[in-house]
């Protein structure tokens, strides 16, 4: 009886961890992969849109080589291949996804607006290094970019 | 007898040599509860502007375009992924209360706005009340507009008149009873309407003119400010910040207990759509982004002038 008590007990509590983790949306390796590495790429083009952005916003004195080194970057990190990224069940429902259900649904859209980055950097990429009104002008494009794919596939902070 | 029975007893024993008098009372009564709706009907009906509201106003296309691009009516009434000029209509919000979905305003004679007199269009814009005499849902930011300059109003209502027409007929919304009968919004008016700016004190002509595009033109607080169980906003709680009433995050507390960006990096933003650390906005600021863009230097910078002079509200 004693024996039989504790097994009882014992599937209890695994029944409870086993449901509080299926609760808690537990993610396979896949998907918590998927999650790091879009946030790593994101910071990659924080980190090049900000040398750039102090210069066209005045912040900071123009530096040719500084520029285009930037620019060379943010295109080629648009350039990357996404394969992988896109992980189903890595939307808004999981813990520290802003990732719109919007991107599964219409995926030949979120693709256009990431086609369009592309060209946006490449532009910049082009003329970074001529000058700081060159700069300035191919700087807008790729920030508008930015916020067309934002506007549709990524909700706000919680 | 039971307790209840023996009360009945009593009271009609009492009432009893009364009962002329008490069907009288009973009378009046009826009598005032009716007068009582009349005068509830009568002080939250739909009231335009008086005729001559507008006389003397000529309407300047030219400024005209600014005030569509500051007070944000393409982010709302143009159709989704299309011309943000073509003002068709079917752009959906969900809330509390329903589906909201904008509707056809432009100039198409049949299904927007082009047989609308300026007089009509002025009162939809400001005191919310359509050609027809019936009230608009407050989706429609009127509770915002009716601090607008009249001036403004007709420029931009000439504005709208240049922009191309579109046949999409408009569609009706999807909302829950009550929601659904337009008399009761006369009632919302009289709680919720107001034309008292929020900051009552400004300080600079810089601060004045942020106001005036904030809490007039931008309606900057129908998603910055938190609401009421009946959709009103809370006042106290002024641009700190909302639900998504689509239901996925927050919309961000921009009182300076919440924001923490200069002045300088707020207009960069309005232009730009960058924030300090090069995010960019997304969502439906995204959108916002697309109007501030088009203001001038001086007027992005009076809008972030007013951020910084507004009370900073906690969580």
């Amino acid at each position: 009886m004693i024996i039989g008590r504790n097994a009882i007990l014992t599937i209890t509590t695994l029944a409870v961890l086993g449901s509080a983790a299926l609760a808690g949306g537990h993610l396979s390796g896949d998907q918590e992969k998927a999650m790091k590495v879009r946030n790593g790429h994101m910071q990659l083009y924080s980190f090049n849109l900000g040398i750039l952005g102090a210069m066209a916003q005045d912040k900071a004195p123009y530096d040719a080589a500084a520029a285009a080194t930037a620019a060379a970057n943010l295109a080629a990190v648009a350039s990357i291949s996404q394969d992988g990224y896109w992980v189903e069940g890595t939307d808004t429902s999981v813990e520290g996804s802003r990732a719109k259900p919007e991107i599964w649904t219409d995926f030949a859209g979120f693709e256009q607006d990431n086609a369009d980055l592309g060209t946006a950097t490449v532009a910049l990429a082009a003329v970074a290094g001529d000058g700081l009104d060159a700069l300035k002008g191919a700087f807008g494009p790729v920030g508008k970019a930015c916020g067309a794919c934002h506007e549709d596939y990524r909700a706000p902070r919680e | 007898m039971d307790r209840s029975a023996r009360l009945v007893a009593h009271v009609t024993k009492i009432i009893a040599p009364h009962a002329n008098d008490f069907v009288k009372a009973l009378r009046w009564i009826i009598l005032a509860m009716i007068a009582g709706l009349g005068v509830g009907w009568f002080i939250t009906r739909p009231v335009p502007l008086p005729a001559a509201s507008i006389d003397g106003l000529a309407g300047d296309p030219v400024n005209g375009e600014t005030i569509f691009a500051a007070a944000g009516c393409g982010s709302c009434h143009s159709a989704p992924k299309r011309d943000p000029l073509i003002l068709a209509g079917g752009r959906t919000f969900p809330s509390d209360f329903g589906t909201f979905v904008a509707p056809n305003i432009s100039p198409d004679p049949d299904h927007g706005i082009g047989n609308w007199t300026d007089l009509q269009l002025a009162s939809a814009i400001v005191k919310g009340v359509s050609s027809e005499g019936a009230h608009y849902y407050p989706a429609f930011p009127y509770s915002a507009y009716n601090k607008a300059e009249m001036q403004d109003v007709v420029d931009l209502i000439a504005y709208l008149r240049t922009l191309p027409p579109s046949t999409q007929p408009s569609q009706p919304h999807d909302l829950g009873f009550p929601f659904n009968i337009r008399t009761t919004l006369g009632g919302w008016k009289l709680l919720f309407l107001s034309d008292d700016w929020a900051l009552s004190d400004t300080t600079t002509p810089e601060i004045s003119r942020g106001r005036y595009l904030v809490e007039a033109l931008g309606h900057c607080t129908e998603c910055h400010t938190e609401r009421n169980a009946l959709g009103g906003l809370k006042r106290n709680r002024w641009l700190a910040g909302a639900p998504n009433p689509s239901g996925e995050g927050r919309i961000p507390n921009i009182t300076p207990a919440g924001l923490d960006w200069s002045e300088g990096e707020i207009a960069e933003y309005l232009k730009s759509g960058f924030t300090p650390d090069f995010d960019t906005a997304g969502g439906e600021m995204a959108a916002v982004i697309r109007n501030t863009s088009q203001l001038t230097d001086a007027d992005r910078a009076a809008i972030a002038a007013y951020l910084k002079a507004i009370p900073g509200i906690g969580e």
